[in-house]
């Protein structure tokens, strides 16, 4: 049932307009703003105080927003109360109803909207498999493991098939090695069931992994907006390059140079489509080194230590007095710690040109 | 989320506000009424000018020689109670704390039903065993062909403390026991690997770590046997009175109100002192570190050193929790003399006469009433003081639970353990004082037992009920709300059920308070109303064996109310580590 998202339909399903939300004097969320498309994941990617707690909560109607307009269908829902707004939210720490077994939590939902007894069976029964929870019906719920715990959840948020499922963090509890199964798992269940989904996360791996599109936000405010595969190789500021862990930052100058737009930087002169005239920022992407060719900027530099990362080989040169982080396949034959070592670098599809704002310029040291 | 619940104090503040006055209105006038204005009258007796000048009862009192020398036995009494409890009670709750046997969870039941024991059966039960009819004067003067009892630890100091350590050791094993169970034994094996001997890790790891819960039992128990009444009355004889029983005596046989109502404010003085203590330290207790799920902390007895310790511990604590007990029951079984209407040369053996008397009004006074009428009204006082106690202890709790943020509850909170530091006979005494006097004349009012009751249950209620109702999260009811429950729903589905079982054992608690309530019971009620434990005491203090049988049969029954009570109050507590 995989789905080209090209073939989503185009028409959007919740509309947020700049939403503002302060606690006492500290303003959490300003003038936020996005869509979701029908059957879409979304991703809201951010570090942790951004906001992207309040802004589900928000969504879910939990809590008002002190400024801005949802739209669900095209219909205001600001004042309808989350019960009946047929939103589901899926907990951090998932919020199992302690005096309910397994099959009570998932069937709660079902329940509330008056469907037929036999009918909130086979619909519990049929989720709880979905989740690979089959027989965990009478099971008390104080007595499951963590990722047990979090597919029931799961399953209590997906029985009434909400129109709108909101996941806060789901796999934040999670041990590393359960999590990347419970990610693979948990997009092919939202995938089957074509659930129209928002997804909170501060960890860009199940941002990428799991969503058609990203929403990174800083701050209350959106940074960027765009699927995964844009977001990284085009971050839109140096916050979001940052973010999703690209470090080889420099400073560099932009000039104007007839119709040519370059950034001039200590490691060479850049051509760049943005015309930037005075500080520049350049960012040199891990993945753009190349050993042994002679096309593309060259680079004198020393090896400070390389490590091995299982398919990549991370390594750390200086080049001029600056250090940068390269990643090459492991199988690359590179020099060892101290030697001397030559690069090349792709001057165009291997660096990202930004304008800087003043934060910015202090902060990068190169 | 840290946000969310943030702002849910903000949201709507003005009506919660009102909501917050509305919830303390009720508890707060009935303390007004029953508690602070029967002390404000005790306070007013004592100081008022008599013929000897401004306060002179007061000054007399202190001045009195055989006052002071009360005082000082009061004093010593609850001391080495305190010490001795503690000598018994520690060794156990490491054993509890540190091991995983079978029986345990009896072991934990048993204490805990010493501890909820009325005084009166506890009593009983200490005579049923020591008395000059008890079980080891019987088989000693079986044995020995004696014609006389050869042990007399009744009327004697020894039996007091015996009695006061038989309370008292739950106090122990729960307080401390559970506060160390739950500290991580990696700690001490973090300082074994930093070169700390095993008597060094304790001394610098475990100690520091349960010490408050160590003072704060100690506290506990020293105030509960500063206090003691009904055992002292009964296992002390005339020789022994603590300022509990002068407080009593002043006021029941020489109706000298304001010497009692003197001694009744140096005792408050006292016991409030300690129970402000009391509630920082175990304010302190209740966040100090991460604590570790007891089920890690815990070993099995793997070691024959472990297992001899064990054996002795448990030894120890049965033959002390379980003796008194279970000679109770049985001497309620048991005819020495003998029945009506058998022949004189029939021999001692088994009977159900003393049940069976229960029920019968041999006087056939008019002022006699036989006990089976006793339970009624003691039932009847009961049921009264479970409404009373949950109508006034709910709204308190939610008030502490649900607006935690007010800084006005880490005022009242305290405020609501005041009668919990106040004896219970002082409340009986300060009802005498000023509710027999318009404008609130509630004398003859069947209504006035119910009402010291609830006082004397009221902070156990809000005890119990207030960390429920913390554990219902507001984050469950959006949860619930997510799901499609309305508010009505979510309340009929989550609160409810969650709030129904905390109030269950609430009720339970207030129920089995009631039914076992002596001190004050035995000042306020009047004699054509009395209540079981009153019963048992009126028996216990008249000669004759059919008396004393009764007494037992009598003590034996509310035992086993009260220990039903307590197994129902453990099926329904919604417990885990929370529980502090």
């Amino acid at each position: 049932m995989k789905k080209d998202p090209q073939l989503i339909d185009e028409q959007p399903v919740l509309i947020l307009k700049e939403i503002y939300k302060s606690f006492d004097d500290d303003q959490v969320l300003a003038g936020i703003g996005f869509e979701i498309l029908d059957r879409e994941i979304l991703a809201l990617l951010g570090p942790s105080g951004c906001g992207k707690s309040t802004l589900l909560s928000i969504i879910a109607g939990i809590e008002p927003p002190d400024q801005g307009k949802i739209y669900w269908h095209g219909s205001q829902v600001d004042n309808i109360p989350p019960h009946r707004r047929g939103f589901g939210l899926m907990f951090q720490d998932y919020m199992l109803f302690p005096h309910m077994n397994v099959y009570e939590n998932v069937a709660f939902g079902l329940q509330m909207s008056g469907i037929d007894r036999n009918v909130i069976q086979s619909r519990v029964l049929e989720t709880l498999e979905l989740v690979g929870l089959v027989g965990f019906g009478e099971r008390d719920v104080n007595s499951l493991s963590g990722g047990e715990q979090q597919r029931v959840a799961l399953a209590r948020s997906l029985a009434p098939r909400p129109g709108l499922l909101m996941l806060d963090e789901p796999l934040a509890s999670i041990d590393r090695t359960l999590r990347e199964r419970l990610m693979v798992d948990l997009r092919r269940i939202l995938r089957q069931l074509e659930q129209t989904a928002i997804y909170v996360t501060h960890d860009q791996e199940e941002a990428f992994a799991l969503a058609d599109r990203v929403v990174v936000m800083r701050q209350g405010k959106v940074e960027q907006i765009g699927r995964p595969e844009d977001i990284y190789r085009k971050p839109a500021s140096i916050f979001v390059a940052r973010f999703l862990g690209m470090t080889n930052l420099i400073k560099g100058v932009g000039i104007i140079d007839g119709d040519q737009n370059i950034i001039e930087t200590s490691l060479g002169r850049f051509p760049t489509s943005k015309s930037i005239e005075g500080p520049a920022a350049v960012l040199i992407r891990p993945e753009s080194a190349a050993l042994n060719s002679q096309i593309g900027i060259q680079l004198q530099g020393k090896m400070v230590e390389k490590t091995f990362r299982g398919n990549l080989c991370q390594a750390t040169i200086s080049i001029d007095g600056s250090t940068f982080v390269f990643n090459f396949l492991s199988n690359s034959e590179l020099p060892d710690a101290g030697e001397d070592i030559q690069l090349s670098l792709d001057p165009i599809e291997g660096i990202v040109v930004f304008q800087p704002d003043v934060d910015d310029l202090s902060s990068i040291l190169n | 989320m840290r946000s969310i619940i943030r702002n849910f104090r903000i949201q709507g503040s003005y009506r919660q506000a009102i909501a917050y006055a509305v919830l303390w209105s009720a508890p707060l006038i009935f303390l007004s009424i029953f508690y602070f204005y029967p002390l404000g009258s005790i306070i007013k007796t004592s100081f008022e000018r008599a013929d000897a000048g401004f306060a002179s009862s007061f000054f007399e009192a202190l001045r009195s020689e055989s006052v002071r020398e009360i005082l000082w036995f009061t004093i010593w009494q609850a001391a080495l109670s305190t010490l001795l409890t503690l000598a018994i009670g520690l060794p156990g709750a490491y054993l509890l704390a540190r091991y995983e046997f079978r029986g345990k969870t009896l072991l934990r039941a048993l204490s805990g039903v010493a501890f909820v024991l009325p005084t009166l059966v506890v009593a009983a039960a200490f005579y049923a065993l020591l008395g000059p009819q008890g079980w080891i004067n019987l088989v000693a003067m079986r044995i020995f062909g004696l014609s006389a009892a050869p042990i007399h630890l009744t009327n004697t100091i020894y039996a007091i403390l015996l009695a006061h350590i038989f309370y008292n050791t739950t106090i122990v094993l729960r307080m401390v026991g559970d506060f160390w169970s739950h500290i991580d034994p990696h700690l001490n094996q973090a300082a074994r690997t930093l070169g700390a001997n095993r008597l060094e890790s304790f001394r610098k790891i475990t100690l520091p770590l349960i010490g408050p819960a160590i003072i704060s039992a100690a506290l506990l128990i020293f105030i509960f046997s500063f206090t003691s009444f009904g055992v002292i009355l009964i296992l002390g004889g005339p020789r022994f009175a603590t300022l509990e029983v002068e407080i009593y005596f002043q006021t029941i046989s020489l109706f000298n109100l304001p010497l009692a109502a003197a001694l009744s404010l140096i005792q408050l003085g006292c016991t409030l002192a300690m129970t402000i203590i009391y509630t920082r330290l175990s304010n302190r207790l209740t966040r100090p570190l991460k604590l570790q799920a007891s089920r890690i902390s815990q070993k099995r007895l793997t070691t024959w050193k472990s297992r001899i310790f064990a054996g002795v511990i448990i030894f120890i604590l049965l033959t002390l929790l379980v003796a008194p007990l279970l000679a109770l029951l049985t001497r309620s079984f048991v005819r020495l003399e003998p029945g009506r209407g058998q022949r004189v040369t029939e021999s001692p053996g088994l009977t159900l006469d003393f049940y069976r008397e229960l029920s019968i009004n041999r006087r056939s006074s008019l002022f006699y009433v036989p006990p089976t009428t006793a339970i009624g009204i003691s039932l009847g006082y009961a049921f009264t003081t479970v409404i009373l106690a949950l109508a006034i202890g709910l709204p308190a709790a939610w008030a502490l639970a649900r607006h935690s943020d007010r800084s006005l509850n880490k005022f009242l909170d305290p405020v609501l353990m005041l009668p919990l530091g106040t004896s219970a006979v002082t409340l009986g005494l300060g009802f005498i004082i000023a509710l027999n006097r318009p404008p609130l004349d509630l004398r003859a009012s069947p209504i006035l037992v119910p009402i010291a009751h609830t006082l004397v249950a009221f902070p156990f209620v809000v005890r119990s009920l207030t960390p429920s109702l913390r554990s219902i999260q507001p984050r469950l009811r959006h949860a619930a709300a997510m799901l499609g429950a309305s508010p009505a729903y979510v309340f009929q589905r989550v609160d409810l059920p969650l709030i129904g079982r905390a109030l269950l054992v609430a009720a339970i608690f207030a129920f089995t308070i009631s039914l076992g309530e002596f001190g004050a019971t035995a000042l306020i009620s009047r004699p054509e109303y009395p209540t079981i434990p009153l019963m048992i005491y009126r028996f216990i203090s008249q000669p004759g064996s059919i008396n004393y049988g009764q007494a037992l049969a009598l003590s034996s029954i509310l035992m086993l109310v009260t220990a039903a009570g307590l197994v129902a109050i453990e099926r329904f507590r919604i417990a885990d580590v929370g529980e502090f």
